[in-house]
């Protein structure tokens, strides 16, 4: 069975431990410039809103990438970036209309979520259970993906 | 590492801002945050230097433990000498502002001189500006944060800023980072302004790293979980520090109408319960809770106040979220000053955050105002028309805002409850410790608080030692001056980490060495961080006795030490701090003047 | 069913792809006439600053690849087309029949009528083949003009000063970037590169080329003289129609296509550079020339040709550019909708800029100077036309807030 994340922002309390844990497995240090996922903030801090790729089935990211540097995890349903493939022309962060791929200057690269490859640490540090990481076909999903279909820009066939 | 072994310093005086090495023997005797920042402060300044004069210095510090995943580390610490107190000033705040001090690369940010004109620091990573404040001079903090986000078009800035009582001096002003954290107490935010310095704005993507990431990871594990399963933790999260309101309340130690009563009548009305409940007209108070960087507590309230309460019916432009009602916010606005409408506390709260002051110092001062004016040394003609009687709603925030702005009779409001009780000749209704303000705790209850308040190295503090449980136990004075002692060590230890205080709601002092140890190199024993943490404390003395203090100011106002509690549990009781105060020096090793001896400066190394 | 596509960039793989996966028994033909498994012109300037070899611009890794999907991939160029009969003849003769055809075929460089352009050491940067002869030419040290500073020009502007040339980069019209920036972003580019050691000269016209001795002149109108080893042309590209004359498809700029990207003649579909298809902010035909449009042309010609009728609600123009580190990006109707609203930030010292195009309250363009993060959710909020409420107002006020308003207006939280 394939999970997802599963983020619910009013317990969000903006900890930024995931962003922490985010950089961490993916980079060794704790930078939150450096996160797959991001934490906003709202109104003094009324809401915060952990924001990561949904790994949309659409895959704008993937679709758009000229030397296939993008690929589907079969295990995890993650659209993963092969750095060694990825030549650094950000083309993904601008056809992505969730903005969840970013170019990171220093490598050269882009970066995305993965979900660490099947633990995601974001879900595991969080303290209040904004961020879980449940079956994918649990019906609260569907609330969160509702949008992705909204920007479906392509067919509505 | 843990360290990121580099300092920003700043000579605003000259227009320079270079980075150097963190000195690491220094770190390896004061391990960071409040710790290494007195050290820089005992090695930068003469401690008789004016504290709004351009010889002061202005340190910003993290901690080893700021910006990684031990649970509350996105602490820092302001440290300078201050206004308030002539005596050193160490302010600690949370938010967000200083793990991205530390993000950017930096463990200090030392500031020296006066710039000719007001300024901003804007720093990202290692490019550093000092740019011309502008019309932002004048503004409050809330319109200083959005506009430097703005101008550089950088809503991932943190900005630490003051308002207008930091620029003109108002002696308890404080730096506001994020909104609403505050380094608080002794009016740092006045050395800021004195500096002409309105903001600091950092954006940081260096990120931090530890010594034994895989040990670190750890520990983390196993702290995290500590404070997940700690009652103490839950209480916290629920309720907020205002839960403290009730405890004190019934304990007979919440501090009413300036010390004159322990036990406030209004306190159902302030209280969490009170934040949490719904009123008649559909309104309530608390909103949700919120944590700092890094926090697994968030015991951060946000709020919002009733938008047909008479603070802000014509003012729509608070009809916002925002910080809502700590301890001592709820103390200080609260009982102290005899009022529990929660609306008002929480507007004036909002005041505090907007316009950069401390709350604590700030009641605390209205409270001895408002004894002056029921005892008819000052009238409606000193006051600007406004009845300054306990209980006085409408007093509290139009007298927030007044002094926030620097207007009318704020100002003198704004001179702290000592200046202004000695300026109309009643100087034993301060109700402080070396010219700062008490917290929300009767020393006459809490005897080990009164001990700690007395010797505390930056005025009357309740957060410089941590002995609420011996205190609560045994309400005399015997056996206390080992256990401040060694808890105001313990704590200057915690504050030199990046972490908060709170989590000793879950940790002992083996759960902070294990993560120490992880993240930085050197040996960290528990051993090594006690005698850290005591060699801070005795550097801050020395700091102190050098700046011209003696023991004569570690003293407690005649209304604690002679005027017994009405009531409560510790009625008839005042606080036995004459046989207390030998007792402490001599546990610390001074003489009998609260000189430490040359021995144990020896022990020390200092 | 007989499938065959013509040209092999990414429009025609990934439409040879997506045929697979829709209609897994037919016969697919992938014919691209350029001597090179099929790549992404996209991925040269990468190759120029030897950040990849050429294997790494190649639009698919696995060596059989097209095998394994049972795609036929051929060398040739089709020659013409014949519609009546279903067929199309390449070079050589040879012919083959369709059922369904998609035209995919690109465009091609278009150098500028001016005496000497066609002299050895003038290059244009389009396919492979000119990578390899650039990359020969220029070396470190090399006095280089690159004629040329539209979106590819500048794009090739990053590969040559990464391979440590002395540059000169002389664009025609009095800005750079003229139809990706307006006057404000172009002009902290143009002030960037300067900073960064490339010479720029815009409203600058070569009048000629002239071979000296061992090298070549650029005469340039006003300025004078340039004396250069080598000349990277980069003034622009036209579709590839040529074989089309007389077969019965109806072309404009390029072939003209509905909103199932299918051309006049039944069964013919074009995708890509080559393609005039519906662009989503104006509703009218257009050439949008950029890779995400050939990969979303490409996939939905295919679902098309395969029976799944999937309608396309156009494309959308947007480009993401590095300048020497400076990052810019442009989305749909950036230079403004009429009667529309706008909102800018700027802060021309340190190249920070972000232009937001209302037409009421939905964002309908923009453009940014050294904005990274959550770029995406510009095209989100512009393709899916969500109304901003009273983020609007916000927005004006502060442009910066796009991604707050993107999270309250689109994930349920206001
Ligand atoms: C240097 C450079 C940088 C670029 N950078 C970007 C960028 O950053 N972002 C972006 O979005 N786009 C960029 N592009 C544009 C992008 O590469 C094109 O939009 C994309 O390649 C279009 O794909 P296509 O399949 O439609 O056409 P093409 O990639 O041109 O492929 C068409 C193929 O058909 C072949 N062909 C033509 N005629 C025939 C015929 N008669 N018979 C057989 N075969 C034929 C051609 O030779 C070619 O191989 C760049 C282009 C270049 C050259």
């Amino acid at each position: 069975m394939q999970k997802s994340l599963l983020i619910t922002a009013d317990l969000c309390t903006s900890c930024m431990q995931c962003e922490m844990a985010c950089s961490f497995e993916h980079e060794g240090v704790f930078n939150p410039a450096k996160s797959r996922i991001k934490v906003f903030e709202f109104e003094h801090g009324k809401r915060a809103i952990p924001y990561t790729c949904t790994q949309c089935a659409e895959a704008w990211c993937l679709h758009a990438c000229p030397v296939e540097a993008l690929s589907r995890n079969p295990q995890t349903g993650a659209v993963e970036v092969d750095d060694d493939v990825c030549v650094g022309c950000k083309v993904c962060t601008i056809a992505c209309p969730f903005g969840t791929v970013n170019y990171n200057q220093d490598t050269g690269k882009v970066i995305k979520c993965d979900l660490c490859g099947g633990d995601p640490q974001c879900a595991a540090v969080c303290p209040t259970d904004a961020i879980v990481y449940v079956d994918a076909n649990w019906t609260g999903y569907e609330r969160m993906k509702q949008w992705a279909v909204k920007s479906d820009a392509r067919p509505s066939a | 590492m843990g360290w990121q072994r580099k300092i920003l310093r700043v000579n605003l005086s000259e227009g320079t801002a270079e980075s150097e090495p963190l000195n690491m023997d220094w770190a390896f005797q004061y391990l960071g945050e409040r710790g290494l920042a007195t050290k820089y402060l005992w090695e930068n300044m003469d401690p008789k230097a004016d504290p709004v004069g351009p010889d002061n210095v202005l340190i910003f510090a993290t901690g080893p433990l700021t910006g990684t995943m031990a649970s509350t580390g996105g602490r820092y610490v302001v440290v300078t000498k201050g206004p308030l107190t002539g005596a050193i000033a160490c302010s600690n705040s949370g938010g967000k502002f200083g793990a991205e001090l530390k993000f950017a690369g930096y463990d200090l940010l030392v500031i020296h001189g006066r710039a000719p004109e007001p300024v901003y620091l804007h720093i990202v990573d290692d490019e550093v500006e000092i740019l011309p404040a502008g019309e932002l001079w004048g503004a409050t903090v809330w319109h200083t944060e959005e506009a430097l986000k703005a101008r550089h078009q950088n809503p991932l800035l943190k900005v630490a800023s003051i308002g207008v009582a930091g620029e003109r001096g108002v002696r308890f002003a404080c730096i506001i980072n994020d909104l609403h954290r505050a380094a608080g107490r002794s009016g740092v935010g006045a050395v800021m302004g004195s500096k002409n310095l309105k903001a600091v704005a950092v954006h940081g993507t260096v990120g931090v790293r530890v010594d034994d990431p895989g040990r670190f990871m750890e520990v983390v594990r196993e702290t995290h979980k500590l404070l997940a399963e700690s009652d103490g933790r839950k209480e916290l999260t629920e309720l907020g520090t205002n839960a403290m309101i009730d405890m004190m309340q019934e304990f007979g130690g919440l501090p009413t109408r300036n010390f004159h009563e322990v036990q406030f009548d209004g306190v159902d009305k302030i209280n969490p319960t009170a934040m949490a409940a719904t009123t008649p007209s559909g309104h309530r108070n608390l909103i949700t809770n919120k944590a700092c960087f890094g926090c697994t507590i968030a015991c951060g309230r946000i709020a919002h106040i009733d938008a047909n309460h008479f603070t802000i019916v014509n003012r729509p432009e608070y009809r916002h979220a925002s910080g809502g009602l700590e301890y001592e916010t709820a103390y200080a606005f609260g009982p102290v000053v005899g009022i529990d409408d929660i609306d008002a506390l929480t507007f004036a709260s909002y005041l505090m955050n907007e316009h950069g002051m401390d709350p604590i110092s700030f009641g605390g001062t209205l409270a001895a105002a408002m004894e002056l004016y029921e005892m008819g040394v000052i009238t409606a003609d000193d006051t600007d028309g406004v009845a300054l009687e306990f209980g006085n709603a409408e007093a509290l925030t139009i007298m927030a805002e007044k002094t926030g702005k620097y207007e009318g009779f704020g100002q003198v409001l704004g001179l702290g409850s000592k200046r202004m009780c000695e300026k109309y000749g009643h100087p034993e209704l301060f109700m402080g410790v070396k010219g700062q303000e008490f917290a929300g705790y009767d020393s006459r209850a809490l005897q080990g608080m009164g001990l700690g308040y007395a010797t505390s190295n930056r005025g009357a503090c309740h957060l410089k030692h941590d002995a609420f449980a011996v205190d609560m136990e045994d309400q005399t004075g015997n056996g206390k001056a080992r256990p401040v002692k060694r808890s105001q060590d313990k704590v200057a230890i915690i504050d030199s980490t990046g972490l908060c205080l709170f989590t000793t709601s879950a940790w002992g002092i083996k759960d902070f060495q294990k993560q120490i140890d992880a993240a930085c190199e050197g040996d960290w024993t528990v051993e090594r961080l006690f005698e850290t943490g005591e060699r801070i404390w005795n550097l801050e003395r020395q700091f102190n006795l050098a700046a011209g203090l003696t023991a004569a100011d570690d003293t407690l106002p005649k209304r604690l030490l002679e005027v017994p509690a009405p009531s409560g549990t510790a009625k008839g009781k005042v606080n036995e701090l004459d046989k207390m105060l030998p007792e402490y020096y001599a546990e610390r090793g001074w003489t009998t003047d609260g000189v430490p001896t040359q021995e144990t400066l020896e022990r020390l190394g200092l | 069913m007989d499938y065959v596509i013509v040209g092999a960039g990414p429009a025609g793989v990934i439409a040879a792809e997506t045929l697979r996966r829709s209609d897994p028994a037919g016969a697919i033909t992938l014919i691209g006439d350029e001597p090179e498994p099929p790549y992404s012109r996209m991925a040269i300037p990468y190759l120029l600053a030897e950040g990849i070899g050429e294997e790494g611009t190649h639009l698919r890794h696995g060596g059989d690849h097209y095998e394994k999907l049972k795609i036929e991939v051929r060398q040739g160029r089709v020659a013409s087309l014949s519609p009546g009969d279903k067929s199309l003849a390449l070079d050589g003769g040879e012919t083959l029949s369709y059922d369904k055809l998609l035209i995919a075929t690109g465009a091609h460089a278009v150098r500028p009528p001016i005496p000497g352009m066609d002299l050895p050491g003038v290059e244009n940067c389009w396919t492979l083949e000119d990578a390899r002869r650039i990359a020969a030419g220029a070396r470190p040290g090399s006095r280089v003009v690159l004629m040329g500073a539209g979106f590819i020009g500048c794009i090739v502007l990053q590969a040559l000063a990464a391979r440590g040339v002395d540059l000169t980069v002389v664009e025609m019209e009095s800005r750079m970037l003229a139809r990706m920036m307006d006057d404000a972003g172009a002009e902290m580019i143009e002030r960037w590169c300067k900073s960064k050691g490339v010479e720029v000269l815009t409203s600058a016209k070569v009048t000629g080329v002239e071979a000296t001795n061992g090298g070549l002149r650029l005469i340039i109108d006003d300025a004078g003289m340039i004396d250069a080893d080598l000349v990277v042309c980069a003034t622009g590209v036209a579709p590839n129609l040529g074989f089309l004359e007389g077969s019965g498809v109806d072309t404009d700029l390029g072939v003209l296509v509905n909103e199932y990207l299918e051309t006049g003649v039944a069964g013919v579909f074009a995708a890509g550079d080559v393609a005039q298809g519906p662009d989503f902010s104006t509703g009218k035909q257009a050439v949008h020339a950029i890779q995400p449009t050939a990969s979303e042309h490409g996939r939905i010609a295919a679902r098309n040709m395969a029976g799944h009728e999937t309608r396309y609600r156009g494309s959308l123009s947007m480009n993401v550019l590095n300048t020497l580190g400076l990052i810019s990006s442009s989305f749909g109707l950036w230079a403004g909708a009429d009667g529309g609203e706008r909102a800018v930030a700027a802060d021309p010292e340190r190249f920070r800029y972000l232009r937001l195009e209302f037409e009421d309250d939905v964002l309908v363009g923009a453009l940014c100077l050294g904005l990274t993060q959550h770029v995406g959710v510009i095209r989100g909020l512009v393709q899916t036309r969500v109304r901003l409420g009273p983020w609007k107002d916000r927005l004006l006020n502060d442009p910066l807030q796009v991604m707050s308003a993107y999270l309250e207006r689109t994930q349920g939280v206001a």
